[in-house]
């Protein structure tokens, strides 16, 4: 319906530009000898600039006012907070530059169309102006440099540590897969060499020399327990892929022939998330729209949709391939106990290969 | 216009004989005539590629609706008129690489480069016509093979247009990996040498082909502009070639370059020790100069279109030469940024945000500057005067918003949604693309003698620029939302099924906007043949190649080239009648030159 009604308005627009441009040319004065603006075009087209500027305004604030929860929740992760921080306050300088340049740009067109009878003032240079405003943004910029700086230290310097539980993300195309290193906490060392071992099912190609490795265990889901570091080593057995996950402001491309590092904490538990208003209110939405689209499918003899509740997810984030838009895996963040009764019903590699 | 050009051959000086057809429309050496096929060809290409960005978003406004024509138009890769996801990535590369290379880096310069350097600093020729023949001729050969690609049997090249190894390298990973991504390495390699050609003949001239009194604190701010591209091209563009030999010999010839540890279909590849991030620094060194190659010379048309139109000196003359510079300089520092999470050191990530940060400082200046250009000016609003101002409006728009993906650690969490294509295309691809048309409007009656008709040109002014922003603002909130970019539908996540009414808004506009650019081509065509004749110099302009005759003989000037005695952008200079005093003429006694 959407698709007929657009199309439809598509060539109605079509159609009035086309007579737009017919009536324009209709309507020129046959004796116009040049194609230059005249006064009247300058009054005209002065007066667009200086409506276009209110489009502008009414498009940014019109997309906040309905997209605005589109928007990612707050960050469910440790250095999260200190990210979303970093964007506001980034955002509201753009906001301030962009709403103060944007209303100079255009009023200046609107203010100073031409006109025969004026001329224009002939300035061509201004040092103390041009040294202002280099020198403002130079100290916004610094600012903000070392701001960020200082964040993405804090983020990026993973140190190994007793408290950390060490996870490594494998990817392939097109799905993900997620390795603990067992009791040991040591993951052992793996390569896509032994891929082939044991039929098959060495699944992301474990060394079965390296000790290590034999308590290790591989999952189809990611469950993280809340409150503790996880350090993450990517690996990818094929293409360029990316560990993204968003809901913790987190993301590493996963390389093959290379061991790629992140490391966060979960600050809150696939439970409390989905109390949080802000995910409350946008499930509501996606489940009515859901709802909308099951109908649909009804209609013409296909099964609904699944209602939708929230899970944290990882997504690949690197073009890998024709299921790239498919490649992912839930996550689960969970209760200590919850989650060491979750890894004691895993199989081992060991057991695994039995 | 044959019958214009012919009287002129008897006048005509230096080292003529007499030409052909062929070697007056094909195969011709007069830098006019190349402009002309550059942006002809630029302009096809262009066509092409916004072609592609209509029918891959009519898949994201309606996923996996069938529509009936793209049966026809693609047959057995969109069966039922639905596309298959294959295709979908081998359009948006190909789209993406034809806009920036082939519309925006050989369409661009090379059009308005080609013409208005000789024409601006008073030369009668590139200081090769031979070499530029043969830079524009490649340039075609390699637009024939990109378009060649596109037919083969497994399909064009589906990599993005960063073609990243392995999933470039491999033709099992995805199938236009095969002869697709061949024809695509040649293509571009085609391009390169293209580029070379046409940018170290740029360089040659602007340096050694100024007339008397044109010094380089006199040139016009658009032959500064193409010259430090050119610049740029040189010092990037080879490493650019390099990848893509390297790229060629992992592929065809066994070698580990890129490649390392993978199993793919079932079996271990033999490669060993190479690395995937290697070809991303490669490619980013010339990727992101790139990105200035791009804008630099829209900026360069906007600085004289300003001025001209509102009568006024561009302000900062000497502020603008500078941060082109330090934009050229640090943008060869930068390309760093496009690989934060590359797996690459985090500390060579903070470098990075420090240089990428710095380079704002030079962006900002420009953009006050022309504000104040404005100012206290007589703005002629004619369609390439919108253009300009709308450029410099979208430049800010998506220039901010590169404070935050400059910022390594604000680009951890939006890096490849689509936050960063709504910062590209409005940042380069539209203003690059608003460049290109204020340079159309502008130059038009230089090129074809012709004026182009002024209130279609308003019409496709406004519908474009009501779009562009229909099209690209909302794109932030889809990338704010987590959604990745390159993908074929975002139905497979429910987290993102409220982002479909965007999707289909942001579509609605993009077709529109594409309906606009048939208005344009129409008038671009009705003109060239039907068009007002023009006056020499219709738009009051201060620059030399208004002091060329209308009509276009190889050598640009009857007689002596004029001599230039001031810069050019005297525009309502106090002392003098008119509100232009162009560049030939001399110092009145007593009058002060300013600047220099
Ligand atoms: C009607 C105008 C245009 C529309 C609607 C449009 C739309 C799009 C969309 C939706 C994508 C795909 C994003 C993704 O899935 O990653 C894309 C990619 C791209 N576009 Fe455009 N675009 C337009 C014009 C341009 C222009 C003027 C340029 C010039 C620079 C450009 C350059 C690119 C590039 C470089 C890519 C990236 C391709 C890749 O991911 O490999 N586009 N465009
Ligand atoms: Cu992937
Ligand atoms: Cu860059």
């Amino acid at each position: 319906m959407t698709l007929l009604l657009s199309l439809i308005l598509l060539i109605l627009v079509t159609i009035s530009i086309w007579q737009l441009t017919k009536i324009l040319e209709l309507s020129q004065p046959k004796k116009e000898e040049t194609q230059v603006a005249n006064d009247q075009d300058n009054q005209t087209q002065g007066v667009l600039l200086f409506a276009f500027l209110i489009f502008i305004y009414i498009l940014t604030i019109f997309s906040f006012w309905r997209w605005g929860d589109v928007l990612l929740p707050e960050a469910s992760s440790d250095h999260g907070a200190l990210y979303d921080n970093l964007m506001w306050l980034t955002f509201a300088i753009i906001f301030f530059v962009q709403t103060i340049t944007q209303a100079l740009l255009h009023y200046f067109g609107y203010k100073y169309r031409g006109k025969k009878s004026r001329k224009a003032y002939f300035l061509a240079d201004n040092d103390r102006l041009e040294a202002v405003w280099t020198i403002i943004p130079t100290i916004v910029l610094a600012g903000l440099i070392l701001y960020g700086l200082y964040t993405w230290t804090d983020i990026m310097t993973i140190e190994e540590n007793e408290d950390a539980i060490v996870v490594e993300l494998y990817a392939q195309q097109f799905n993900w897969k997620a390795r603990y290193a067992g009791k040991d906490n040591v993951l052992g060392d793996a390569n896509v060499r032994f891929l082939q071992d044991f039929e098959g099912k060495n699944l992301v190609g474990i060394d079965i020399t390296d000790p290590n490795g034999l308590d290790d265990i591989v999952t189809q889901e990611l469950h993280l327990p809340v409150g503790k570091e996880i350090i993450f080593k990517m690996r990818s057995q094929d293409v360029l892929h990316s560990a993204y996950m968003p809901h913790f402001r987190a993301q590493m491309n996963c390389v093959p022939g290379m061991i790629t590092e992140f490391a966060f904490t979960p600050i809150k538990t696939t439970e409390e998330i989905r109390m949080d208003p802000d995910v409350i209110s946008k499930v509501r939405k996606i489940n009515e729209i859901r709802k909308r689209n099951s109908e649909e499918l009804i209609l013409n003899g296909e099964e609904p949709l699944d209602p939708y509740v929230f899970d944290y997810v990882l997504i690949c984030n690197k073009i890998c391939g024709v299921s790239h838009y498919n490649m992912q895996m839930k996550i689960v963040v969970e209760t200590q106990e919850d989650f060491n009764s979750w890894l004691s019903n895993q199989q081992t590699f060991s057991q695994f290969i039995q | 216009m044959s019958n214009e050009l012919d009287h002129t051959h008897d006048e005509d000086h230096g080292h003529h004989h007499k030409e052909t057809f062929i070697t007056k429309y094909i195969f011709s050496q007069d830098h006019k005539m190349i402009a002309k096929q550059y942006l002809i060809t630029g302009l096809f290409m262009g066509f092409i590629g916004i072609a592609m960005s209509l029918i891959f978003r009519l898949q994201l406004a309606w996923p996996e609706k069938p529509f009936g024509f793209l049966e026809l138009l693609l047959g057995k890769w969109a069966p039922d008129g639905v596309m298959d996801p294959n295709v979908y990535l081998a359009l948006i590369t190909i789209h993406g690489t034809i806009m920036v290379f082939f519309v925006l880096t050989a369409g661009l310069s090379g059009t308005f480069s080609n013409l208005l350097i000789p024409l601006q600093i008073g030369a009668r020729d590139m200081a090769s016509g031979l070499l530029n023949m043969f830079s524009y001729w490649l340039f075609f050969i390699s637009s024939l093979i990109m378009t060649i690609s596109l037919f083969v049997e497994a399909g064009p090249a589906a990599a993005g247009w960063t073609v990243y190894p392995p999933l470039s390298a491999l033709p099992q990973a995805q199938p236009g990996s095969g002869a697709g991504m061949t024809l695509w390495l040649v293509s571009m390699a085609v391009f390169i040498a293209s580029s070379l050609l046409a940018a170290l003949n740029y360089v040659v001239t602007v340096i050694n082909l100024r007339t008397k009194g044109m010094t380089m604190s006199r040139l016009p701010l658009t032959i500064w502009a193409f010259f430090v591209t050119a610049i740029i091209g040189i010092v990037s563009f080879p490493v650019l070639l390099s990848a893509a030999l390297l790229l060629i010999m992992d592929r065809s010839f066994g070698t580990s370059f890129f490649l390392s540890d993978i199993f793919i279909q079932g079996e271990v590849l033999h490669y060993q020790g190479g690395s995937p991030v290697l070809f991303e620094h490669l490619f980013w060194f010339l990727g992101h100069p790139e990105v200035y190659i791009v804008i630099l010379p829209a900026l360069g048309i906007t600085s004289e279109v300003l001025a001209t139109n509102a009568r006024k000196p561009i302000f900062g003359y000497r502020a603008m030469v500078a941060s082109i510079l330090a934009i050229a300089f640090l943008s060869t520092i930068v390309w760093g940024h496009h690989m934060f999470i590359s797996g690459m050191n985090p500390f060579l990530g903070s470098v990075f945000t420090f240089t990428t940060l710095l380079i704002a400082i030079p962006s900002a200046v420009k953009a006050f500057n022309y504000i104040t250009t404005l100012w206290k000016g007589n703005l002629q609003l004619n369609p390439a005067m919108l253009f300009s101002i709308a450029l410099v409006s979208t430049f800010i728009s998506g220039g901010l918003t590169g404070v935050i993906l400059g910022d390594s650690t604000l680009d951890i969490n939006v890096h490849d949604t689509y936050f960063v294509v709504a910062h590209f295309h409005l940042v380069m691809g539209i203003s690059a693309l608003y460049g290109l048309f204020a340079g159309v409007y502008h130059w038009f009656p230089k090129m074809f003698k012709r004026m182009m008709n002024k209130n279609l040109g308003y019409i496709h002014f406004w519908v474009t620029a009501i779009c562009a922003y229909g099209v690209f603002f909302p794109m932030h909130f889809i990338g704010m939302a987590g959604l990745p970019r390159r993908y074929y539908t975002n139905t497979a996540f429910p987290i993102f099924d409220d982002l479909a009414d965007i999707n289909v808004i942001i579509t609605i506009f993009a077709l529109i906007a594409g309906a606009a650019q048939l208005v344009f081509l129409y008038n671009f065509i009705h003109s060239i043949f039907y068009g007002k004749k023009t006056v020499q110099n219709p738009w009051n302009s201060n620059t030399l190649e208004w002091t060329a005759p209308i009509e276009h003989f190889h050598g640009n000037w009857h007689g002596e080239i004029p001599h230039v005695h001031r810069w050019a952008y005297d525009y309502s200079k106090p002392g003098y009648d008119k509100d232009f005093v162009p560049q030939n003429i001399p110092l009145k006694k007593g009058e002060e030159e300013l600047q220099h």
